[in-house]
């Protein structure tokens, strides 16, 4: 049986899963509709019956590497156990069968999960302004840069024009500051890995609207000075904002507000445990200062002396960036994550994800060159130097790592480290699955001495090899042929 | 401590291999001043079972839809076939990350390979991405792509009939840009007027079908009106309207977008959903979002891998044609599951059934006494706006009276409407006994009421 057959290939006419009942009401009436109203050519999508259509999804799913299956430690992703019960939880009617536009009376449950999320959200960043509008952290920087633009409109200060942003950040932060019409300029690393303080001085200005840091960076470093780089960018009249990418490391160790942050956004998809499911959804909330909450988008959950509900029409918000209050089913698994930990557990979670961090930190640090190899925070970054000469790039050996039932590290970035592999176990994960990585990998570190074409030759465990990426662009196959013309 | 595995004594190993002793002495980097030794304003921990009573507790707070609800505009409560929960709820499925290593993401590419395919078919367009946040997003971004498509235009003119939640969206998106919104107004009969708002300066119209008010456009001659003028036309179209309704391919549209909630996903009180994002394979370096496309591996066998990724953000970094990274993948994969299980019948089916709700309520809506059906010529799907003798409000409350839902006041979103008009959906989980019921709360709330 061929096993890699796509849907239209296994369609067949007249095959179906949905079917409906009988129509209780009589048949709709088509020539109610205007004249050239209707569609004239049916969509082909795939006929398909439901055991085929098990088998399809389910035989698909096994060519997937997932957390469930697989150690995965991608840095910069925090790819922690997501809680099934969570998932059982957002499917209670009475927070799945719910419509946004309904009376406030009947979705005070709703409601009462974003407040307790917000608090919890502003009691862990120290910040009191929460909105859990964004969908996915590149949206909360956008929300969080469009704030800051309201703010220096609301006090005249137009001439701010200018984001700062350390080399070693995301590439969704030059992105986001361009489609805040900000122009990024970029602060170099010294030589610690951390931001180069001279750079800034040199850089910072009354241009100067928001720097933009990622703390703990993504060289898994916890920026030292971080109080002195608030105050020298503060002292110029800008604003501090966080890439909270990297929360997990510190949260109940250290809030952001103390060390000088205005603003900050949150992947719940990461520090809180929601699902990733190849690749969202999330949710990017931001929590700020009292000073820039007004600006906060619409809407706001507000309570009120007969209950909460949902302010559409803040005065000075920056406005909506997406339909409805937000990614609610991500909020519920976010909120419910917090309920499990507690204010202890919250803790438990930056120690635990430290320390695994650093074990593997310490057993790899000889085999594998690690740039800044001090005491790391949730993870670390190392490179290919000591197997550069054999060939061997980043790339071989996270292929390697997949024939090993692995997901390979985040590799290539940061860009600051050449062939970087970042590698972020996160708290979930026991020591012998570490053990069991580390040996792995020092068993790589062998074979790209003794047989790095073992390497470059992988992976040859999965249902395809290496792919030519290059022909996908050049001659571009962006959907099936449905037709045979 | 939950989801931490390890024990005391797997710590004490591990800190002793790091060299520290104890847990705050991996914490060196961060200065002492900065460290927070107080307690967070956070709960007690709970065990799973405590847990699941508290949920359960919230969400009785809640009136779930089921009982009867004619809320619409915008989020719709489909059928959802349980192949759609089984499958999309694999773990492999909910727990990847975003498919970069090809290898080990098979399974999540071929999907929205498939995924793509099928969007660009109800589109009845040529190519689609792998989804973006919502329908909202979607279009805004639609409108970003087109003023990179025409250079040196600022204007983006925008049908009164869109959502406000897009068009606020995109106000949000564009205050800080050189473009500028103008809105086409709706005629009397409810559909956009045009006019010559489309200029030689304008870079995009985008109009939604049917629009917020229930009402059919006529697709055909907006986009061609709006290419007449240099500009690039976007259609928002609901998809499950698709199994019906012109597609914006058909009428000429360059870009087709939507919002998939109603492809097999419950409204959660307004998201996740994902965004539709379809257009012709000519502009997909200006195209937006995640891309898949099919190729080989070094052995020959067929493939799909993330594709055209030098548009992106981490690439391109402030170049990109979009900041979007994460997006919202798996309820996309829920809206193919959905599609694959309804094939074209299944969909044809779930809007004529809607339709035929529909129809079957405003013909008897419209015979009670006062009430009225304004944009009734014009024609309309599942949803439609029904003016009240008395304020929609009010209406809502006797519909809340026999433990129901009502619809949409509208009121706060077209205020020039005044405060009677109410706009109400249905779809084929509408039952007739709903509608029935429906209509004898407003035939009474409408009867003169007998004198104390």
């Amino acid at each position: 049986m061929n096993k890699d057959t796509l849907l239209f290939e296994k369609s067949r006419p007249g095959h179906r899963t949905l079917r409906l009942g009988k129509l209780d009401v009589p048949a709709a009436d088509l020539s109610l509709l205007p004249k050239g109203s209707l569609r004239t050519k049916a969509p082909v999508l795939p006929e398909i019956g439901e055991l085929d259509l098990i088998r399809h999804y389910v035989l698909l799913s096994k060519k997937n590497i997932s957390i469930a299956d697989s150690f995965y430690p991608l840095g910069s992703c925090t790819m922690k156990y997501n809680p099934v019960t969570n998932e059982a939880v957002v499917q209670y009617p009475g927070l799945a069968d719910i419509h946004p536009e309904m009376d406030a009376g009947r979705v005070q449950g709703a409601l009462r999960i974003m407040k307790r999320l917000e608090d919890g959200l502003a009691g862990i960043t120290g910040l009191p302004g929460v909105t859990l509008h964004p969908a996915a952290g590149a949206q909360g920087e956008l929300t969080a840069l469009l704030v800051a633009n309201a703010h220096f409109e609301a006090t005249g200060q137009t001439k701010r024009t200018k984001v700062l942003i350390p080399d070693s950040a995301h590439g969704t932060n030059p992105a986001s500051a361009a489609i805040a019409g900000l122009e990024a300029v970029e602060i170099k690393s010294g030589k610690d890995g951390l931001v180069d303080l001279a750079d800034l001085e040199s850089k910072v200005g009354d241009d100067t609207a928001v720097l933009m840091i990622t703390n703990p960076s993504t060289l898994g470093l916890f920026e030292s000075k971080i109080a002195k780089i608030a105050e020298i960018v503060h002292k110029a009249g800008g604003l501090i904002y966080m890439d909270g990418a990297n929360l997990n490391a510190i949260m109940g160790i250290s809030r952001p507000a103390d060390f000088g942050v205005d603003m900050m956004h949150i992947n719940l998809h990461k520090t809180f445990s929601t699902p990733h499911g190849g690749g969202g959804p999330g949710a990017g909330p931001i929590c700020v200062t009292d000073e820039l909450t007004p600006y906060l988008p619409s809407p706001r959950v507000v309570e009120e002396e007969d209950g909460l509900r949902l302010d559409y029409n803040a005065p000075q918000s920056i406005g909506m960036l997406r339909g409805w209050p937000g990614n609610f089913g991500v909020l519920v698994r976010a909120y419910a994550y917090l309920r499990r930990l507690g204010a202890e557990g919250v803790k438990r979670v930056a120690e635990n994800a430290v320390l695994n961090a650093n074990y593997i930190r310490v057993k790899l640090n000889k085999a594998y060159h690690v740039p800044y190899d001090r005491m790391c925070m949730h993870e670390f970054v190392c490179n290919n130097k000591h197997q550069r000469e054999k060939g061997v790039h980043a790339l071989d050996i996270a292929k390697r790592l997949i024939d090993l039932g692995y997901h390979p590290m985040t590799i290539y970035f940061p860009l600051v480290v050449s062939e970087a592999m970042m590698i972020e176990p996160t708290e979930t994960e026991s020591k012998s699955t570490l053990d069991a990585f580390i040996a792995d990998m020092l068993m790589i570190a062998e074979e790209a001495q003794s047989d790095p074409d073992k390497l470059h030759a992988a992976p040859v465990t999965t249902c395809v090899g290496r792919l030519d990426e290059g022909r996908a662009v050049r001659e571009p196959k962006l959907r099936y042929a449905c037709y045979k013309d | 401590m939950p989801f931490i595995q390890n024990s005391e004594s797997d710590r004490q190993e591990m800190l002793a291999a790091v060299g520290v002793r104890t847990m705050a002495d991996l914490f060196e980097q961060i200065p002492a001043e900065l460290r927070h030794n107080g307690p967070l304003p956070i709960d007690a921990g709970l065990s799973e079972d405590e847990l699941r009573a508290e949920m359960t507790e919230l969400a009785s707070w809640n009136t779930p839809m089921a009982a009867g609800c004619f809320l619409g505009a915008g989020m719709y409560r489909h059928f959802i076939p349980t192949v759609v929960d089984s499958l999309q709820g694999r773990h492999e499925f909910v727990t990847a990350y975003t498919p970069y290593q090809p290898e080990g993401s098979q399974g999540t590419l071929t999907a929205f390979f498939e995924f793509q395919t099928m969007v660009a078919e109800l589109m009845g367009m040529e190519i689609a991405n792998a989804s973006m946040y919502d329908g909202c997003s979607a279009a805004t971004e639609a409108v970003i792509m087109a003023s990179n498509l025409v250079r040196n235009r600022t204007k983006v003119v925008v049908s009164h009939g869109v959502h406000p939640h897009t068009r606020r969206t995109l106000e949000t998106y564009l205050k800080w840009t050189e473009m500028e919104v103008v809105e086409a107004p709706l005629g009397a009969d409810g559909r956009t007027e045009l006019g010559d708002l489309a200029d030689d300066n304008t870079c995009a119209v985008l109009v939604q079908n049917p629009n917020t008010l229930g009402v059919i456009e006529d697709l055909d001659s907006i986009a061609a009106t709006t290419q007449a003028a240099g500009a690039i036309s976007i259609c928002s179209a609901y998809p499950t309207s698709l199994g019906l309704l012109r597609s914006p391919g058909e009428a000429g549209f360059d870009i087709a977008v939507g919002d998939g909630q109603c492809l097999g996903t419950a409204p959660a009180f307004g998201g996740p959903s994902f965004g539709l994002f379809a257009c012709a394979q000519k502009h997909v370096r200006k195209m937006p979002g995640r891309i898949v496309g099919e190729t080989v591996d070094d052995k020959g066998r067929r493939g799909f891998a993330l594709t055209f990724q030098t548009r992106e953000q981490h690439i391109r970094r402030a170049k990109a044609t979009s900041n979007i990274c994460t997006n919202n993948a798996l309820i996309a994969l829920r809206g193919a599951i959905y599609m694959a299980a309804a094939g074209p019948h299944g969909l044809a089916e779930v809007a004529t059934y809607s339709l035929a709700k529909a129809q079957y309520a405003a013909k008897a809506l419209g015979a009670i006494p006062g009430f009225e059906l304004p944009y009734k010529d014009a024609g309309s799907f599942n949803e439609f706006v029904l003016k009240c003798p008395v304020p929609a409000a009010r209406v809502n409350k006797a519909i809340d009276a026999v433990g129901m839902i009502g619809g949409l006041d509208l009121k706060a979103w077209y205020p020039e409407l005044g405060e009677n008009c109410l706009l109400l959906a249905f779809t084929e989980t509408t039952t007739r006994a709903q509608i029935d019921q429906l209509v004898s709360a407003l035939t009474n709330l409408a009867a003169p009421q007998p004198v104390a």
